[in-house]
């Protein structure tokens, strides 16, 4: 995973190891920003097979998620057998070239020579509806259409299911994945992400936003920055072409790190200076 | 795999299970084949897999990684047992254990009381007579013997819960304003492909979640026995989900404990779980702990949040009212409940209360039974969004202002 600029945790690597050997979906939670969806693009690309992306939303339904029908196309199938004088068959209408695949469906297609992967994004934000459909969807790989039939594939899908845990997600379709919580990552560990991610930042502004962030981590915050909030700021710094950091710079780009207008407001001016003198001395 | 091995494997299972873990004998045959795939002589191999396999809540992890800790190294020091028995006192989901609750009146631990009166409750019901059911249905709670509160117990749990709907982004056939495209063409196919009449589709309505706060701080205590029940009854009789906490100086979630059917085994979980019984109040530090720790995961969908204190607030005032703009901006109606409320004479006039009113849809006695079934009316037809609290005994905008210590006016 290295090779594609992802540093894991061990627990992670085993989790998702043992995801492909048995067969699994793997379940990720954690906090936003911590790397949950890298996991399967990541993952994606190792396996050098198609990444199938479902974002979930509320509402989200077997149309959106799974398959529908071009209506339109219909619509003017029938008009034309109609100008021709022909009689509509309804075998016909509802054929595979009328079908719209949607991503649950393109994932178990039969023709698939490798098996893809499905990141089921988010699943907090959709609802009981969603997750009970998905729960029978996981458990055999396989999709029924009226009109056409059962659909399975030979080669099922990886499954990465993330969670921001928004909402607590049933408790059989948990049962159902193997589990693993996305940790933020230590000092080293964020580091080297950092150099990995964006090696154009000069170490020493590297090592200073991280111990930074580490130790905006252990405030009491509202919301916590996550390593995409680090890749971000850094990204933000080298932009402007800084070498280090220093107390006006930090108060002036601090909405890069902190979202909300309260946790601004309780780190800037005295405190940033405070945790900034803490960073020099621990970062050397 | 040598069968000494798999036989201690097993044994673990069972063990995690005792702990309160959600580890069944499928999840046991998962880890079995998965350690085919990796080298068991690696510990931390196979703790990973075992982790990833048998826990699936965040919340589990501390405990599987100290159970881990101590099933799998070798017994040969001395305190064994007592860290065991120490884990296992610990239990999941209860936090340090103190003290047990003094919780005067029919406390959970008396538990013999409580099935004994169980019995005759049903009768006293039953010879009630309408005029005495009246009396009791307006009696304060706080005012109430022990017979008195029974039946009112029994009372509440008749009483008709339903919390008003709201639209979801889902969609059903019906008669909406919206084509439904699929159902158009199947008609239209009767016909040879002519339209003549087009399906709808219209958003499928939900019941709002539910979250309860409940204040059980000493100065709350009388009425706090019959509150319990009155979540708990409301907590079984609706369909959505009901998130129930309770604090006094400490935030503890009873969500969990609330969902048993035995009524009194759950209350006396419940007790079991809070160990801030009679406490003093701290009203602003609880609802920040709520709000950092399970605004985000509760709040959402349009809840109906209700603040059952009577606001004698001994902490950060400034916190307070910070914390309550915050809880009011992620839900969709914040209702504060208040037991002083019922007598005829109170004034809003508390530090806490001051603070708390400007952030309130609205703020309701609840000091008897008929306030109860008050309340479930007013929780049937919440259907906009807050009415700038015209429903409130009192409107915001009738309360006297604030003597100058009081800490924030409220909202003309």
């Amino acid at each position: 995973m290295r090779e594609r600029h992802y540093i894991a945790e061990r627990g992670l690597a085993t989790s998702l190891y043992l995801a492909l050997k048995l067969g699994r979906p793997l379940f990720l939670e954690g906090e936003a920003g911590v790397g949950k969806t890298e996991v399967a693009k990541v993952i994606a690309a190792l396996l050098d097979t198609e990444l199938i992306r479902l974002q979930c939303y509320e509402g989200l339904d077997v149309h959106h998620a799974v398959y529908e029908w071009n209506y339109t196309r219909q619509m003017m199938h029938i008009r034309l057998l109609e100008a021709r004088g022909d009689k509509v068959s309804e075998a016909e209408l509802f054929g595979p070239e009328f079908l719209l695949r949607r991503p649950l469906l393109q994932a178990i297609e039969p023709s698939r020579q490798k098996p893809a992967v499905l990141l089921i994004d988010e699943l907090d934000r959709s609802d009981d509806e969603f997750e009970a459909f998905l729960l029978e969807v996981l458990s055999d790989f396989q999709i029924t259409i009226p009109e056409i039939g059962t659909i399975r594939t030979p080669n099922p899908p990886v499954v990465i299911i993330t969670s921001n845990r928004t909402r607590e997600v049933h408790d059989a379709l948990k049962r159902r994945c193997l589990y693993y919580w996305i940790d933020y990552p230590s000092f080293e560990k964020e580091l080297e992400i950092v150099q990995t991610q964006l090696p154009d930042a000069p170490l020493k502004l590297a090592r200073q936003i991280t111990g930074f962030i580490q130790a905006l981590r252990e405030m009491d915050l509202y919301k916590l920055p996550g390593v995409a909030e680090t890749l971000d700021w850094t990204t933000a710094l080298i932009a402007l072409d800084q070498k280090a950091l220093d107390p006006v710079i930090v108060d002036e780009t601090l909405g890069a790190v902190l979202k909300y207008q309260d946790d601004v407001d309780k780190v800037k001016g005295e405190q940033t200076r405070l945790i900034l003198e803490r960073v020099n001395v621990e970062v050397g | 795999m040598s069968g000494q091995f798999l036989h201690n494997l097993l044994l673990f299972g069972r063990i995690l299970r005792r702990l309160g873990l959600d580890v069944n004998p499928g999840r046991m045959m998962d880890l079995v084949s998965a350690l085919d795939h990796i080298e068991i002589g690696k510990k931390s191999d196979f703790f990973y897999a075992a982790r990833t396999l048998l826990v699936h809540e965040r919340e589990d992890l501390p405990l599987f990684d100290e159970a881990f800790e101590l099933f799998w190294r070798k017994p040969a020091e001395s305190d064994w047992i007592e860290q065991w028995q120490g884990l296992t006192r610990r239990r999941k989901k209860s936090g340090p254990i103190v003290t047990h609750p003094p919780l005067k009146e029919a406390a959970p631990q008396t538990n013999e009381t409580d099935s004994t009166s169980a019995e005759p409750m049903t009768v006293i019901e039953v010879t009630r007579t309408y005029s005495d059911r009246e009396i009791l249905r307006h009696k304060n709670f706080a005012e109430m013997n022990v017979e008195e509160s029974e039946a009112v117990k029994q009372m509440m749990s008749h009483l008709l819960w339903k919390v008003s709907e709201r639209r979801t982004r889902r969609y059903r056939p019906g008669k909406g304003n919206l084509i439904d495209l699929r159902r158009t063409l199947r008609r239209s196919l009767r016909a040879e492909g002519e339209v003549f009449s087009w399906a709808y589709r219209e958003q499928k309505l939900k019941p709002r979640p539910l979250v309860v706060i409940a204040d059980i701080s000493g100065s709350m205590e009388r009425y706090t026995r019959l509150l319990l029940h009155f979540i708990y009854g409301m907590k079984a009789a609706l369909s959505q989900p009901v998130e129930a906490f309770v604090f006094s100086t400490r935030l503890t979630r009873i969500t969990r404990p609330l969902q048993i059917r035995d009524l009194d085994l759950a209350l006396k979980n419940v007790g079991d779980l809070v160990n801030d019984w009679a406490g003093g109040t701290r009203i602003g530090e609880s609802l920040k702990m709520f709000n950092f720790e399970w605004g985000r995961r509760v709040l959402g969908r349009g809840a109906v949040v209700l603040v059952i204190s009577d606001g004698w607030d001994r902490g950060d005032v400034e916190l307070l009212n910070r914390e309550m703009a915050r809880l009011k901006r992620n839900c969709h109606r914040l209702i504060w409940l208040n037991p002083l409320l019922g007598a005829a004479d109170y004034e809003p006039l508390t530090r806490g209360i001051q603070a708390a009113l400007p952030h309130i849809d609205n703020f309701l006695p609840v000091h008897n039974l008929a306030s109860l079934e008050d309340l479930a009316k007013r929780l049937a037809d919440i259907n906009r969004r807050s009415n700038g609290g015209n429903h409130a005994r009192y409107s915001l905008t009738s309360l006297k202002p604030p003597s100058s210590a009081a800490g924030t006016p409220p909202r003309a």
